[in-house]
């Protein structure tokens, strides 16, 4: 126990895990709404917006998110000279979040697929018969049905992009992977300490995460 | 729920504890490094293999000093370069690698610290790094850690040296964290950093390889002392043969010829006052 009070006291692991909040937040709202339209671009009646929205998923779906964070820095700042902000630390934030983002997006895309799947195919049709067009069709029948029934696997979605907040130590952002690798090499006397912090300070993160979206895709679904 | 998932990772540390206290018992590989009982059995050693200069796997050849120092102390232990099995030993896994007696011997730029010993044994120094920078070619505003001051500085994720500079010469220094050297030196060639900083023989294996040639230079201005040690287990009954054979090297020539061939390359040359080392006498 002694060695958990050391631990603490010489690194700041809070600090570290609040940034890791900081970047699910906004990577998690932003996500959303990117991840929104790319499904309404996927289910559209229009040919090019479909491929353009089946061509972002499954380039963004199927490359790594170290590598897309990497190229977030190194390409779109390193090369490029893009910048979020005009602080240097908090642009490698701004990035990272960017990074988060465009993969998780891909993600809540195909969440809400899985959603307006649960959609009976009546129900659109209905839409129609009633004179709404597609975009009316899609926000006050189709998508509101569709949430309702993706709320678990968005709360899956929600819970990778938590853990995977961690790979913005890739983007030189110091957030807890980057602290626990330093705190490995400072103190190598205390690994199974230092492992444990952080398995146990994630598992708290998490599992009220997975509780509630549990409950509320039970609470939530359509009887049908 | 909770309470399961305690127990659950309880047993898991358990188990961990239990094969780390299990492999102090163990005495690995059965050499007892008395110098000459290698004969028929494999020794295996630690080594960065994405280090050129210093620890490298190209194909399967393994070049580098520290490819060099190991192959001289595993020949002086008795084994032939066929029994030499080379694994790769990452930072942060080195002492659990000595530890659960992955590997038998670490020569992977292992600094010799306190903290280590209290779990892992060393020979040596058979180096002494230091601290240096890395700049561009051309660059002849930056000469020693506090010319950084507002200027941009990569490093890697979780090492000590940046954080060094930011403590004790230039607070004002912007950090870029990366994965690995590789990253923060085409950073620098695109000129999006002004140095990047971590021991000074790393910094010249990586000036040493072609691509980076005439692009990039050492500042050849250590503000550090690193002591490259060998890594073993604890207590390990093969110290003081590995010393005596780095003793030997250090003597017979062998040491400089491995620092030319493999840095040499660069124009770096170790700090002298520190260098070539005294290997310490084994506790």
């Amino acid at each position: 126990m002694d060695d958990f009070g050391s631990l603490f006291d010489e690194f700041d692991v809070l600090g570290a895990f609040w940034v890791n909040i900081q970047l699910t937040f906004w990577a998690a709202i932003f996500a959303m709404v990117l991840g929104t339209l790319l499904a309404v671009m996927r289910i559209s009646p229009v040919p090019s917006l479909r491929w353009a929205g089946t061509t972002y998923v499954t380039l963004l779906r199927n490359t790594p998110l170290t590598v897309i964070i990497v190229f977030c820095v190194l390409g779109l700042w390193g090369q490029l000279g893009i910048t979020l902000s005009s602080d240097f630390q908090r642009n490698f934030f701004w990035l990272s979040v960017l990074g988060l983002t465009v993969y998780h997006a891909a993600f809540v895309c195909e969440a809400l697929r899985s959603g307006v799947n649960t959609v009976p195919v009546g129900q659109a049709e209905a839409a129609r018969a009633i004179g709404l067009d597609f975009g009316a069709s899609a926000r006050l029948v189709i998508l509101p049905q569709a949430f309702r029934g993706a709320v678990a696997p968005l709360g899956n979605v929600l819970i990778a992009l938590t853990k995977n907040s961690t790979v913005a130590a890739a983007g030189s952002v110091a957030e807890t992977s980057g602290l626990m690798r330093e705190m490995i090499e400072f103190r190598p006397d205390v690994i199974v300490a230092i492992f444990l912090i952080f398995a146990i300070g994630f598992v708290i993160l998490v599992v009220p995460m997975g509780l509630a979206t549990t409950s509320l895709s039970r609470r939530w679904s359509v009887a049908r | 729920m909770r309470t399961r998932l305690m127990a659950a990772a309880m047993v898991a540390a358990g188990a961990l504890t239990l094969a780390a206290c299990s492999s102090d018992d163990d005495p690995g590989d059965g050499g007892t490094g008395d110098g000459g009982g290698g004969g028929g059995d494999t020794i295996r050693i630690g080594i960065k293999f994405d280090q050129p200069g210093l620890g490298f796997k190209d194909g399967d050849t393994y070049t580098g000093f520290d490819v060099d120092v190991a192959k001289y102390v595993a020949g002086e232990l008795g084994y032939t370069e066929d029994q030499i099995e080379f694994v790769e030993s990452p930072s942060a896994q080195r002492e659990t690698m000595l530890q659960n007696g992955q590997v038998d011997l670490i020569f992977a730029t292992y600094s010799i610290t306190d903290e280590r010993k209290e779990v892992v044994s060393f020979a040596g120094p058979y180096f002494v790094a230091g601290q240096d920078l890395l700049v561009a070619a051309d660059d002849t505003t930056i000469t020693g850690p506090e010319d950084l001051e507002g200027k941009n500085l990569c490093s890697v994720t979780g090492s000590t040296s940046a954080q060094r500079i930011k403590d004790e010469y230039a607070a004002g220094t912007n950090l870029l964290e990366q994965p690995g050297y590789s990253e923060c030196v085409t950073a620098l060639t695109a000129g999006t950093v002004d140095a990047v900083t971590t021991d000074d023989i790393i910094l010249a294996g990586l000036a040493s390889i072609p691509a980076n040639e005439g692009k990039v230079k050492v500042v050849g201005n250590p503000f550090s002392e690193e002591n490259y040690g060998v890594g073993m287990p604890k207590d390990s009954d093969r110290c003081q043969a590995v010393t005596d054979a780095i003793t030997k090297m250090l003597g017979d020539g062998a040491w400089q010829k491995a620092l030319d061939d493999n840095v040499g390359a660069s124009g770096y040359v170790p700090n002298a006052d520190l260098n070539p080392p005294e290997p310490a006498a084994c506790e």
